[in-house]
């Protein structure tokens, strides 16, 4: 169990040790570790895809009573790949009055943020890529940028349904932010720290979802919203926008823009899981493997969320999020610091 | 397989067992095959009993149809289901057009493939096949959902195998 344990930092140490054999610079050998954990993370994110796509489309069988993919591999496993070998060979479309830079950048844009928020999630024991002490704060103002994309793939496909869909995504995810990121301040209140090791740490004991039930809900609400996924998925919503951004998308493209959402799916449900669930925390298993099982039950809920709900209407969703959400989260907030108090007066 | 004829018969006979030779073409048919996404494009009521497929009980899924795109750029399989008037042939031309190639058409029922009933008619045309380049022509009137996916396949088998059906 050791050997499984300590499988990653292993590889690290091992990597390490024989650079510093060949005598390299201490900064060079910095710079190699961390390029061999952005590979890491990047095969992660194409392993999460392959399995989220397929898993999602189980998931959606299941709830309408339907086997779902399954001529491909066992139980259709191999659909995946076959959609990704035909969206790799289709042609790649550029509206021929579409703001040509603009639109061929959007896509890629997508992605940068969503990769960037696994540099400093903890994966486990001693499995961080990047140690940073304002951890929370990065993955907060990396994981807005994403709109900046959204806005420029509307803008730029100069088609009247990719714009309204790309406001209508704007306008989405910079409301749904500041619920998403006054729920979290309550955990950072009981810890005292942004540093993401130091909240897993933290919970050593006790999960914080016990302590913070309702900045939970709070978070796993408006991270569906931040996440564009049913029953927000308003940006797509196709009986009134086509396809909404991508509607001009295709081919790689568009891919891109669908793989984005399950790396910042899987980003979400990780950061939930440090947030909330106590991280890599938990008995007889190796915690990097604890940390999977929790992102992926975490990952079923979501997707349980999507295909049961139905879409919800946009002015039912800004009312929700402004006079709800964010009410509630603030009234969380100001308990939260009243508990905090309490508990320093009577436990000392 | 074609195999270098100038290699000695031995290096031939590793070859044979131990490299796949196969082309990118290939590949790219069989994944082209295995996920045709339909277009969500309705004309007339054989666009009920296509609805019908892609639910639980027909279930398209299982072949890899399952995602409906509602944007052309997006859609392989160009599923024409029903009666095209002269009204509406510029625009099922323009959706063809919008599509992303490689790009496929089925002609689900009597009237995308005739006119049926209506091929008298003024205004109805007496086919899709004047205008569109159909792979696949599913006859009935409207053609059930096991016609729909009995057709699927059916494109499927040519796409995978483009030597055996030439238009």
């Amino acid at each position: 169990m050791d050997v499984l344990e300590n499988l990653f930092t292993n590889i690290a140490l091992y990597a390490r040790n024989l650079l510093m054999e060949w005598s390299v610079s201490y900064s060079v050998i910095e710079l190699v570790i961390l390029f061999l954990a952005i590979i890491g993370i990047l095969g992660l994110i194409v392993l999460d895809a392959l399995i989220l796509v397929w898993l999602e489309r189980k998931v959606v069988g299941f709830i309408q009573e339907r086997p779902g993919p399954n001529r491909l591999g066992p139980a259709g496993f191999f659909q995946t790949i076959a959609d990704t070998l035909k969206l790799l060979s289709k042609e790649d479309v550029v509206p021929r009055s579409a703001d040509r830079w603009l639109f061929l950048l959007a896509a890629p844009i997508v992605f940068v943020p969503a990769i960037m928020l696994y540099a400093v999630i903890p994966f486990g024991k001693d499995m961080v890529a990047v140690n940073l002490n304002v951890g929370l704060f990065y993955c907060f103002s990396i994981a807005s940028l994403g709109t900046v994309s959204f806005l420029m793939a509307g803008w730029g496909s100069r088609n009247k349904y990719s714009l309204l869909g790309g406001m209508r995504t704007v306008a989405q995810m910079i409301s749904y932010e500041i619920p998403l990121l006054l729920s979290v301040l309550g955990v950072v209140m009981i810890v005292g720290s942004l540093n993401l090791s130091d909240i897993v740490s933290a919970q050593r004991n006790v999960w914080f979802i016990l302590i913070q039930p309702v900045a939970f809900v709070i978070y796993f609400i408006a991270a569906t919203a931040e996440l564009n996924r049913g029953p927000f998925d308003l940006p797509e919503g196709e009986q009134e926008l086509v396809a909404g951004v991508y509607t001009e998308y295709s081919g790689m493209r568009w891919a891109l823009f669908f793989l984005a959402e399950y790396t910042n799916l899987v980003a979400t449900a990780a950061l939930a899981v440090t947030l909330f669930f106590g991280g890599w925390h938990g008995p007889w298993l190796p915690s990097w493997m604890w940390f999977f099982i929790k992102v992926y039950f975490l990952i079923f809920i979501f997707m349980l969320v999507k295909w049961t709900y139905p879409r919800i209407r946009v002015d039912h969703l800004m009312h929700f999020g402004w006079k709800f959400l964010i009410p509630l989260s603030l009234v969380n907030l100001v308990l939260t610091g009243v508990g905090i108090e309490i508990y320093r007066v009577m436990g000392g | 397989m074609d195999l270098d004829t100038k290699q000695p018969a031995e290096v031939q006979e590793l070859l044979k067992h131990n490299i796949i030779l196969t082309t990118v073409e290939k590949v790219l048919n069989w994944g082209r095959a295995y996920s045709l996404w339909p277009l969500t494009f309705g004309i007339a009521c054989c666009a009920i009993e296509m609805m019908s497929t892609n639910n639980a009980r027909y279930d398209f899924a299982r072949f890899g149809s399952e995602l409906f795109r509602p944007s052309p750029r997006q859609a392989d399989l160009l599923i024409v289901p029903g009666s095209v008037n002269k009204k509406l042939k510029p625009l099922v031309e323009r959706v063809y057009n919008q599509m992303a190639d490689p790009k496929y058409v089925i002609a689900m029922g009597n009237c995308a493939i005739s006119g049926g009933p209506y091929r008298d008619s003024y205004c109805v045309l007496p086919g899709v096949g004047d205008f569109l380049p159909v792979d696949v022509y599913i006859p009935g009137c409207p053609p059930r959902p096991e016609a729909l996916i009995y057709g699927l396949l059916k494109l499927r088998e040519k796409i995978i195998h483009p030597e055996r059906a030439a238009r």
